[in-house]
């Protein structure tokens, strides 16, 4: 592998990686905070490229697709939460995981009849739409660059409002004592649900963002979310920079798994899963 | 005319299947220091949980500032100017002190700010000294100091004290307890649940007995101090 080509596959494995950072974050925040298991995390995703699809050809832009697509997903995530989520914090993780599944297969229903199974593509921003040169034959383009960009700017903000904000600290203290965070005059219940709107939305912006790359499809949450779901894993139930690590080697063992062994390449993932369970039983980073 | 702050009036509590409180009467005037004692499981803690929303009672009433507020939402309770110090201290150990004490900072009901973040390390400059430290590596007495400042940041008119010199060293808990007469004489009304009873009948107007889920004493602390026949029987060990 020369050097180009060896820079090409790293500027993908970041981009893949951050880009699944978005949905693990989430998926994390909830499980860690909440006690959640959300099989329905992925469909957000799905639902994103979705409604990325649907509002770009209704506007005929992809950014204000994006725009109307955010506030959307945040108060799709903050409905969904209080009509459902919000009943299954005290009840065990059968019943979060049926109701979750049942989510799914509604989800794909709806997905079904308001815009058919087809697969559908969202042409790159015009402006985002070149390439860069690299040598004769080898270009990058714009557009892997501009996600890996908004996905760092995304990462910094959430590290910014869980550690420097007071609702950061509410939502940490929240993960460590429910009462407690009450008795001190805190309405607990408008937390949680702040922090499932806006999982939601990061999840969904994924979607969004991945459209123009990777098409739109039916079953492409269940994809996302079963690597997310390792990503999580493999972080540190509950820990976002344990996900952000996570996600970052799981973008490079995937993309580098494809080029260089590709006779294994679904089972990459799952070794490096195995290998840091082996070596760090609860994660990289313990729930924090 | 004193104003009443926090009462239960005739207060049933269950946990699962087996009955708590017995129909418990119990009332804090505004400013008042009040000591709630009675041995280990007579209904102490589960008679400050049922008045903080954090058990439902299943009979009974109580009243907030005079409104009814059986069961309500707990911050909505705490929101009217009442903070709980739990027994055990409730410490985000995944937070720094810095953090314990910003994150519930408010003003109080009438809109005061007595209690600011620099007042609270002034009251307690230990606390000044671990600002970055987490919640989790202070000792003990620190980390009651912690919950301590971190109520006072809510400005409240009335603070809940459980147990709050639990398990701590005598030098500590002696400045536990000048502190909490402080708060007190700052004008917040206490409740303090503590098994030292010289110290509680020392520093509080009224005290509550407590014997299985049924008030069996509620009047002067200078009476109760003076009577040792009663506090052999209720609170001897």
């Amino acid at each position: 592998m020369d050097f180009y080509s060896f820079l090409i596959q790293s500027l993908n494995a970041l981009q893949y990686g951050l880009l699944l950072f978005l949905v693990a974050s989430g998926l994390t925040l909830v499980f860690g905070i909440m006690g959640i298991i959300n099989l329905a995390h992925g469909s957000f995703y799905m639902i994103g490229a979705y409604l990325a699809f649907a509002l770009t050809s209704l506007t005929g832009n992809f950014f204000v697709a994006i725009l109307l697509g955010i506030p959307l997903a945040l108060a799709f995530g903050a409905a969904l939460e209080a009509l459902l989520f919000a009943h299954l914090y005290k009840r065990d993780h059968l019943e979060q995981v049926l109701l979750t599944y049942g989510l799914i297969l509604i989800f794909e229903e709806v997905r079904s009849l308001l815009l058919g199974d087809d697969v559908h593509g969202i042409p790159v921003p015009e402006i985002f739409a070149a390439s860069i040169p690299l040598n004769d034959t080898l270009s990058y383009p714009v557009y892997r660059l501009v996600i890996s960009a908004v996905c760092i700017v995304l990462a910094v903000g959430l590290y910014w409002l869980i550690q420097r904000t007071r609702l950061g600290m509410m939502i940490r203290a929240g993960s460590h004592d429910r009462d407690m965070v009450q008795s001190l005059g805190i309405d607990i219940n408008r937390i949680y649900r702040t922090v499932f709107a806006l999982g939601v939305a990061l999840a969904a912006l994924a979607g969004m963002l991945a459209a123009p790359i990777s098409s739109v499809f039916p079953g492409m949450g269940s994809q996302v979310l079963i690597i997310s779901f390792v990503i999580v894993v493999i972080g540190g139930i509950g820990s976002v920079w344990g996900a952000l690590i996570a996600a970052l080697i799981i973008g490079f063992a995937d993309t580098f798994g494809k080029v260089l062994l590709p006779d294994f390449a679904g089972l990459i993932v799952y070794l490096v899963m195995a290998v840091v369970l082996l070596w760090r039983p609860e994660g990289i980073l313990k729930k924090g | 005319m004193s104003e009443v702050l926090l009462e239960a009036k005739q207060l049933h509590t269950y946990y699962g299947s087996s009955h708590i409180l017995h129909g418990v009467d119990f009332h804090i005037n505004k400013g008042e220091a009040l000591g709630l004692m009675g041995r280990n499981g007579m209904g102490k803690t589960t008679l400050i949980r049922s008045m903080m929303g954090l058990v439902k009672p299943r009979h009974g009433e109580v009243k907030v500032r005079g409104d009814a507020m059986t069961g309500a939402p707990t911050h909505r309770i705490a929101r009217q100017g009442i903070a709980y110090v739990p027994e055990g201290r409730g410490i985000f150990p995944n937070l720094s002190v810095k953090e314990n004490l910003l994150m519930a900072a408010r003003p109080g009901v009438d809109g005061q700010r007595n209690w600011t973040f620099e007042r609270v390390l002034e009251t307690f400059p230990r606390l000044g000294e671990r600002l970055t430290n987490g919640g989790g590596q202070l000792s003990g007495g620190e980390q009651q100091m912690l919950t301590i400042g971190r109520a006072l940041m809510t400005n409240p008119d009335l603070m809940i004290l459980d147990e709050a010199t639990e398990g701590l060293a005598p030098l500590i808990a002696r400045e536990i307890w000048r502190i909490v007469r402080e708060i007190g004489k700052s004008g917040i009304a206490t409740v303090i649940v503590d098994k030292n009873h010289a110290a509680v009948t020392s520093i509080t107007h009224r005290s509550v007995i407590l014997v299985k889920g049924q008030v069996v004493f509620d009047g002067d602390s200078e009476v109760l101090r003076n009577n040792q026949a009663l506090i052999q029987q209720h609170l001897g060990v």
